[in-house]
């Protein structure tokens, strides 16, 4: 007993090490003065200052932060609106190809998605003269698309695991179907909500595949651009843009733990 | 009575409404790209090139004037290339799936059996990579794997070796990529199945004689095959279609699919030829993917 729990640690603590010590290297390595990049030369913030000199890499943050803003608000909404429906419309016609619809963008490869929504806003801007160019619009498009599909999932089940019969109620008492969304369902749902605006937030500006296909000239992510600049190799601006996001990113999920630690304790404790 | 009547009915007008609106961005930002991608995958390379602007003139002068071509699959089945690519995307795909449950299992398991508070510290340790870029991370392993870079110089150290070793721009190092990505993906699914796992069953194997290891393969392995399917899937799925790994960390001779598509498609430019490409590839995810769907539906239904 006591040799095989010695190999699960073992095995654990492994895990734990593949997972951290790459960005552990690389938080270490930003603060390296030597421009190649593994040779320790001393401890410096030259990549940091370079970081703040460069209008691409701030321009292209600012512009990705846009996007993400607005596709993880817009996912939300029709995230919330789909997976609502899914729980407590029942049958519905064309339930099933709703359902398939809402799911495969969770599953679908990244590149195919990208390759085919190009093909239709080639499409649209022949037919109907929109989107005249790509750029902005057309990844913000993209991103709305494939995100809602998280948010609809983490609406859902929050949503079939709610009592019901606070909504019920009030519907009983006359409440009309919008008031009774707006002041019964929201509220109660706004965890999901929240967490699935966040997961939709990171996805867009996570995403390097689909915008490089959906983007015109003139619209470069801020991933887009990583992308661009990593593909010959380490670059040190990158590992100091990288620490700043890693440390941020941190931060926000610890914060994010610790405040939902307690309400998720005492939801576990209460009856089933 | 008729009011509750009245009050269904007004309810199932609105939810009717909401779901509408997804519903219309689905059909045509889902959908509809899906039916322009197989149709273009029926178009003539020769007449679709330059990219695929005849298709639009075709489709103008009325569906029977388009001219339908299976050209593109013939091409790729008689190319041998591509049965190659898929094969090699599948592999690699397979056999980074088993080296993420073969370290994921382990990991889910201990997480699973430690007390609560620690329980969550662990969680959270798994989570969070998730949340940091994709691309960041896959990325610092460039400086991990380099001929000069980490963990050569760290060896060369140790006096282990004497040569840098090649660690970087190969197979090896997209099996590490593809495992080091998906694996909280591999490990959240199995811990929310093994954390349920009613532990009287092994509690009464024990009390029975059986040791240890067979109270682990008579009941907690044959009990966590649900989670061990869409953990897999999680997986297996994603890393087919992978393009920045192999485009990262892969060599010019590691074949995916993804990176080929890609190439296809803003290299070669042959439009119809990509849209096969990826057609074929959806294909042969279907299994797979309405597998996960069934495996889903019934963890839905499950919770309800």
């Amino acid at each position: 007993m006591k040799q095989r729990s010695t190999v699960l640690l073992t095995v654990t603590a492994f895990g734990y090490a593949f997972l951290y010590l790459p960005i552990v290297s690389v938080i270490f390595y930003s603060f390296n003065d030597s421009r190649l990049v593994t040779l320790w030369g001393g401890f410096s913030l030259r990549w940091y200052r370079s970081l703040l000199d460069s209008p691409d890499i701030l321009s292209s943050a600012v512009l990705s932060l846009q996007i993400a803003v607005v596709s993880a608000t817009l996912a939300t909404i029709l995230g919330t609106l789909a997976g609502l429906a899914l729980s407590r419309l029942g049958r519905f016609r064309g339930r099933t190809l709703f359902t398939g619809m809402i799911t495969a963008p969770l599953v679908m490869p990244e590149i195919i998605t990208g390759i085919s929504l190009l093909f239709l806003f080639i499409s649209l801007a022949e037919w109907i003269g929109w989107p005249a160019a790509r750029g902005a619009t057309t990844i913000t498009i993209a991103h709305i698309t494939f995100s809602m599909a998280y948010v609809a999932v983490v609406v859902r089940a929050r949503l079939s695991g709610m009592d019901q019969s606070l909504e019920e109620a009030a519907m009983d008492l006359g409440g009309r179907p919008l008031r009774v969304f707006f002041d019964i369902t929201v509220p109660s749902i706004a965890p999901a909500m929240i967490s699935g605006w966040l997961l939709a937030f990171t996805l867009s500006l996570d995403d390097v595949v689909i915008a490089s296909f959906v983007s015109g000239p003139g619209a470069t992510t801020l991933p887009m651009l990583i992308f661009s600049k990593v593909k010959l190799g380490v670059s040190p601006d990158i590992n100091a843009l990288a620490t700043v996001i890693i440390l941020l990113v941190s931060a926000g999920v610890i914060t994010a733990a610790v405040l939902t630690r307690p309400r998720a304790e005492s939801r576990s404790q209460s009856p089933q | 009575m008729i009011s509750s009547f009245k009050r269904g009915d007004g309810r199932r007008q609105w939810l009717r409404a909401a779901v509408a609106v997804p519903y219309l961005w689905l059909l045509l930002f889902f959908l509809a790209p899906f039916a322009i991608i197989i149709k273009i995958s029926l178009a003539d390379p020769l007449l679709a090139l330059p990219p695929f602007t005849p298709l639009f003139d075709w489709a103008a002068a009325g569906w029977q004037k388009i001219q339908v071509t299976v050209d593109n699959y013939l091409f790729l089945f008689q190319d041998g290339y591509y049965a190659i690519i898929y094969l090699s995307s599948v592999k690699l795909a397979a056999i980074s799936t088993l080296l993420c449950l073969l370290l994921g299992y382990p990991m889910a398991y201990y997480i699973a059996r430690q007390p609560q508070r620690r329980r969550n510290l662990l969680l959270l340790g798994i989570i969070l990579p998730f949340w940091i870029s994709f691309l960041l991370r896959v990325y610092a392993w460039i400086g991990l794997l380099n001929t000069h870079g980490v963990i050569n110089n760290f060896l060369l150290w140790l006096g282990l070796i004497d040569q840098p070793l090649t660690l970087i721009y190969n197979d090896f190092a997209v099996y590490l990529g593809i495992v080091y990505s998906y694996l909280p993906f591999m490990v959240l699914p199995l811990y929310a199945n093994l954390e349920k796992q009613n532990l009287d069953l092994q509690d009464a194997a024990a009390d029975l004689g059986a040791r240890r290891w067979q109270t682990f393969l008579d009941i907690t392995l044959p009990l966590s095959r649900p989670g061990i399917i869409a953990g897999c899937l999680l997986v297996f799925i994603p890393a087919i279609g992978e393009f920045i790994i192999p485009a990262l960390l892969g060599g010019s001779d590691t074949l995916m699919i993804g990176r080929v598509l890609w190439d296809e498609f803003f290299i070669n430019r042959d439009w119809p030829v990509a849209s096969a490409v990826s057609v074929v590839l959806l294909l042969i995810l279907v299994v797979p993917m309405m597998w996960f769907q069934r495996v889903q539906s019934r963890v839905d239904g499950g919770a309800a």
